[in-house]
């Protein structure tokens, strides 16, 4: 058996077990989007509709109006946000969009944005977690993540032993989810993409598509273990410029099909609601609608809370209020960029439509309009894949850390295994692909999630004490930068 | 006792500043304050793992500072007999120094013509003449 084959039969088995589904109206519900969707409705009602109330709060501390002027020179909120968003930003926003939307109809990018708005409840509570029981380490380096919450949060409740099993089990499915979501999934569409543009199925690379793969992990494995950090450096300063860039396209493309906008809009409310031709009708729009956001911007899985986690702040509850425009960024403005360029320009509808892959369903709407965009969206997906897998593989570093004891052997090993399923990506098929990285990324909400619950009444009182102390004038914006 | 500003850096032209600011404090009866502003904006873009090393990363750039510049231009004012404050800080050089001097009410700002960062002045202008245009106080520029 080759290791494209061992993989397919496993990721078969993995997803089978994760996406245990229940029959509703003829559409299959998965129970694990369930899950994600209930904690994004419960810390929605249980922190107050924080979405609405506190954005404003949020965009103050992203501008450093409550940073102290001897914080300058640390990690700042805009820095951790920038961070954890080029993390999130991916293949999730690009191809995911397109998947969700070639399966689940226009009507699936409102149950996307709906997700994403429920989404910033979730990861307001994760990333608070995630400073507040952060590590600092003796050279004022710091760790934190779901591992420590669940630990030492659910210790002082007197949870200690759940709080160690469920933080191991996040560790193990995190590792998971970095091999597969934040890596295959991305070497895999950063593949397809790179041969599409090189000529399809006429591309030298066609049919040997692992040599892509070899490139890309000689890349990564430059930065993670040559250590070569100007590439990470370079990448993590191109990517943002690439998203501006991104939107610019998509922008451009809905302003030249204008007339057809009220018409799109049309097609994603009736769709959402009556999921005309979808399988699975309005449950069918709305399972992939929810599951490719979820996918796209981590709510739940405590990915972020890793990233966010290296802010300098006295007040864990700002960074939960800064990590909330997270899956505002990335769902509810560029997954939906996206979804209305693939719904405006019709090309979902296309008789071969199910057939394309996700990026290559993207890529064709955008050439409609810029016949060259092809190009850039490929330097684009590639540019996202590649920071996308430097930061999951920060992720996988870290849980590895976390139950190796920081052992250099066991991070040096988890590198290795990274670096080969790159390569297993770029070359197995995308349906296997997409299968094992939801898997292995939606297991991480399981334990996440149980501990959000447990530890709910702290993170309320974190959030709800910082916003009132805000409200009441306690707690003043910074005058001056000295 | 007045209290002046005087930014410095590694230059050349910020050891004249400096040494011209001792002489008139002298006459004056002035107290400097040395300002090294370390250039850094809360708006870059980062990865995780400098993140992760970033409060040490800063203390060394504090060190370096202190020991390559600061140190060396307070001995300047040391020798003179000019009562002196050093001064490390994060941020953009010229609003940094503008925001000390508003703190430490001072009456007069004295810099070197130019920094150690050619390019960057080249495209941007230079510390100097921000502190020109902006500043509350008179400014002397040191050639």
């Amino acid at each position: 058996m080759n290791p494209v084959d061992w993989f397919n039969s496993f990721s078969d088995w993995l997803t089978g077990w994760v996406f245990y589904s229940v029959d509703i109206g003829g559409a299959s519900l998965p129970l694990i989007v369930v899950w994600l969707v209930i904690a994004g409705l419960f810390f929605t009602i249980w922190l107050g509709f924080m979405q609405v109330r506190g954005p404003k709060l949020s965009i103050d501390l992203v501008r450093g109006k409550y940073s102290s002027p001897d914080d300058a020179g640390e990690v700042t909120h805009f820095q951790a946000l920038a961070t954890a968003v080029s993390g999130t930003v991916g293949l999730g926003n690009i191809a995911g969009v397109a998947v969700a939307i070639s399966l689940g109809g226009p009507g699936a990018t409102f149950w996307m944005i709906i997700a994403g708005l429920l989404g910033m409840a979730t990861k307001m509570a994760e990333c608070m977690l995630g400073v507040k029981y952060r590590r600092q380490h003796a050279d004022g380096s710091v760790s934190g993540g779901p591992m420590y919450y669940l630990r030492d949060g659910l210790a002082e409740r007197g949870l200690g032993g759940l709080g160690k099993v469920l933080a191991v089990f996040f560790a193990i499915f995190m590792i998971g989810g970095a091999v597969g979501g934040g890596n295959m999934f991305q070497s895999n569409q950063a593949t397809v993409q790179i041969i599409s543009v090189t000529g399809g199925d006429d591309s030298f690379l066609a049919g040997n598509d692992w040599i892509v793969g070899l490139l890309f992990a000689a890349l990564v494995g430059a930065v993670i273990i040559g250590g070569i950090k100007s590439i990470a450096k370079v990448t993590e300063k191109i990517v943002p410029f690439m998203a501006v860039l991104y939107i610019t396209a998509c922008i451009i493309v809905i302003l030249w099909n204008i007339t057809s906008v009220p018409a799109a809009f049309g097609d994603i409310f009736s769709g959402a609601f009556t999921g005309e031709g979808v399988a699975g009708g309005v449950i069918g729009a709305l399972i992939v609608g929810f599951q490719r956001a979820a996918f796209s911007n981590e709510a739940g899985l405590g990915s972020a809370s890793v990233a966010h986690s290296a802010v300098k702040t006295e007040e864990p509850a700002t960074e939960g209020f800064v990590a909330m425009l997270e899956p505002f960024i990335d769902t509810v403005v560029i997954c939906t960029m996206t979804a209305l360029t693939i719904v405006i320009t019709g090309v979902w509808n296309d008789p071969d439509a199910p057939d394309l892959t996700g990026v290559d369903l993207t890529s064709r709407s955008f050439e409609t309009v810029l016949p060259w965009f092809p190009g850039v969206l490929a330097l684009a997906v590639v540019l996202f894949a590649f920071s996308t897998m430097l930061s999951w593989s920060y992720y996988g570093m870290k849980a590895t850390g976390y139950l190796f004891g920081d052992s250099v052997v066991a991070e040096n090993v988890f590198k290795v295994i990274f670096l080969i399923f790159t390569v297993i990506g770029s070359a197995a098929a995308l349906e296997e692909v997409i299968n094992f990285s939801d898997s292995a990324i939606f297991l991480m909400s399981i334990p996440n999630i149980i501990g959000l619950y447990l530890l709910a009444r702290v993170i309320r009182k974190e959030i709800h004490g910082y916003y009132d102390r805000v409200q009441s004038g306690e707690v003043v914006q910074v005058a001056d930068r000295i | 006792m007045e209290t002046v500003v005087v930014g410095v850096d590694n230059s050349d032209s910020s050891t004249r500043a400096v040494e011209f600011a001792v002489e008139r404090a002298r006459h004056n009866n002035w107290k400097l304050v040395l300002v090294h502003v370390i250039n850094w904006t809360p708006y870059s873009f980062t990865t995780p793992s400098e993140n992760e090393h970033r409060h040490r990363e800063r203390q060394r750039e504090i060190e370096a500072a202190n020991d390559q510049i600061l140190d060396p231009m307070g001995r300047i004012a040391e020798t003179g007999g000019v009562p002196h404050e050093e001064i490390v800080h994060h941020g953009k050089p010229s609003d940094t120094i503008l925001d000390i001097a508003k703190d430490k009410d001072a009456i007069h700002l004295i810099v070197g013509r130019t920094g150690d960062s050619g390019l960057r002045e080249a495209i941007f202008g230079s510390v100097a003449s921000r502190l020109v245009q902006h500043a509350g106080v008179p400014v002397t520029v040191v050639p």
